[in-house]
């Protein structure tokens, strides 16, 4: 088999295999932007514990829908994320505690509470699906519901892309100024929340969150700038999805696994290859800086 | 517009339970030049929060005298802002115009030559395409002011803006201060620095041990007073309002 038919086949052949590819594609490109975001507001850690929060909310989704159904579940775990956002949100004005210190509780809680459902009503199989994702078996309307997450995911981020970031930066400064801040932090919330839901049916709950983080980790070893960081994410995300498809049919292993590790292969050579990676050291010693 | 002082009337602030300041009646009336002076912790941004309506009352009132939200310019500390986000000097500035351009709409030509004016203004004008990150903290300061000028703001209050700045810095951006001032525009501003404020500001408020001690900076910055609010312990509380 020649390389350019190793690289080609598998989706010519498969119908599968090319319903894998456009899910990844559309994930890519809709957790990539949210992922930079996510880091440069420094709550990689809510990302993380938020991929977790949806299980619950998914669970129940499973048992209302009798089995694997990603419009009952996505609408569950929506509910459930967007519950455990406000309810840590709610913690976080009310006590000392910081909003990561919450987040971590409640998605602990979640998690927990997420596999006692699936696990009392389900099989071990179930629950590996619900967890780890299940990519090669998407179907039409999942690839129909995941583009409407990305669409909307890239619509929504485009709107309030103004406030979002200069939230980032000064916060204070924007308060001042009369922006909404809580507004548009929920709204950015509610895309994690969106994207997550888009990738759990594919990578689960538990890997989901990769294709967000690891992606936007990489863009932001390549350039400072934020619209191409966030397409850079996009495209790793993409070509991540690709790639890992077909180091899973060639080589016969797991898929979404294989996914996320090409997303962390090509992390790894950012940090290696990198002018701001690890042979910068440091972390300080910016090439971008001018003096 | 004509406008009347900002009022303070037996006001107190209390954080986490601990109160910060108590019983502060003063006024800063238009066109005034005031620095808020103190030890660490005494409260002087919570003093500039609870004006800016950030922080809120345990006692007493605070009157605007006519002033609207939008009157207000302020200047936060560099430390809390994050410096290595991706931004442009130019997008920074601009977003000094967030009250005509809002979350959604166009910075329009006009809006963006005023931009470049008030980077000219502060000697940032090579800098405008550059990366926030790439500026040196001296640098970043005059950017902070020249995001200030953007707003065009009535009340200017200012939080510790000439920390760890070099003395060219500090000299030319209190030129700007003494311009802001000159054209009838309220200051206030928070500073650590006496030689400082005995030669700019007329008027001087001294935090210590939980009050407020008002009025013309000769009068008020004598040893035993420095001495008294710089030697009380400070209420400590969670948190560390500066």
């Amino acid at each position: 088999m020649s390389i350019l038919a190793g690289l080609w086949e598998p989706f010519a052949t498969f119908g599968f295999m090319r319903r894998a590819l456009v899910a990844s594609i559309t994930l890519g490109m809709g957790a990539g932007p949210v992922g930079v975001l996510l880091q440069l507001r420094r709550m990689s850690l809510i990302g993380d514990a938020m991929s977790h929060a949806i299980l619950p909310g998914a669970a129940i989704g499973f048992l209302a829908a009798g089995g694997l159904s990603l419009t009952a579940m996505g609408l569950g775990g929506i509910a459930a994320g967007l519950g455990v956002a406000l309810l840590a949100g709610l913690v976080s004005r009310r006590t000392h505690l910081a909003e990561d210190a919450s987040f971590a509780s409640f998605y602990l809680t979640s998690l927990a509470l997420g596999v006692l459902i699936v696990s009392a009503r389900g099989s071990n199989i179930d629950l590996l699906h619900v967890l780890f994702g299940t990519i090669l078996a998407i179907d039409g309307p999942a690839l129909y519901l995941m583009a409407g997450i990305t669409t909307l995911s890239l619509f929504l981020l485009s709107f309030i892309w103004r406030p979002l970031v200069m939230e980032c930066v000064d916060p204070g400064f924007m308060r001042m100024t009369g922006s909404r801040g809580a507004l548009y932090h929920m709204v950015f919330l509610f895309l994690v929340v969106i994207n997550l839901v888009a990738g759990f049916e594919a990578l689960g709950t538990l890997m989901s969150v990769g294709m967000m983080m690891v992606p936007a980790a990489t863009a932001r070893l390549w350039t400072r700038r934020l619209v191409p960081m966030m397409a850079l994410s996009a495209m790793v995300g993409m070509l991540a999805g690709f790639t890992g498809l077909l180091v899973s049919y060639h080589f016969r292993l797991a898929a979404g696994p294989c996914i996320i590790l090409t997303c962390s292969a090509a992390y790894l050579f950012s940090l290696i290859a990198s002018p701001v990676g690890i042979r910068a050291g440091g972390g300080g010693s910016s090439p971008f800086r001018s003096h | 517009m004509s406008y009347g002082a900002i009022g303070l009337d037996d006001a107190g602030v209390t954080l986490h339970g601990t109160p910060v300041w108590q019983h502060v009646t003063g006024s800063f009336p238009p066109g005034s030049m005031t620095a808020i002076a103190g030890a660490n912790g005494a409260g002087k941004s919570t003093l500039l929060r609870a004006i800016l309506g950030e922080v809120p009352l345990a006692a007493g009132r605070i009157t605007l005298g006519g002033l609207r939200a939008q009157d207000f310019g302020y200047l936060p500390q560099a430390r809390i802002i994050d410096r290595a986000f991706p931004i442009s000097v130019t997008d920074m500035v601009l977003s000094g115009a967030w009250r005509q351009t809002g979350a959604f709409g166009a910075a329009g030509r006009t809006v963006r030559q005023r931009a470049a004016d008030a980077l000219r203004r502060v000697g940032l004008e090579k800098q405008a395409g550059r990366m926030i990150d790439a500026l040196s903290a001296g640098q970043f300061q005059r950017l902070l002011f020249a995001r200030l000028l953007m707003t065009d703001a009535t009340v200017i209050m200012l939080d510790e803006p000439f920390t760890a700045l070099d003395a060219p810095t500090t000299q030319d951006l209190l030129a700007l201060v003494r311009e802001w001032h000159a054209q009838g525009r309220t200051i206030i501003a928070v500073l650590h620095d006496m030689h400082q404020i005995r030669t700019c500001f007329p008027h001087v408020v001294l935090l210590s041990g939980g009050q407020a001690i008002w009025g013309e900076t000769a009068r008020i910055l004598t040893p035993g007073m420095l001495q008294r609010a710089y030697d009380t312990p400070q209420p400590t509380w969670a948190g560390s309002p500066a």
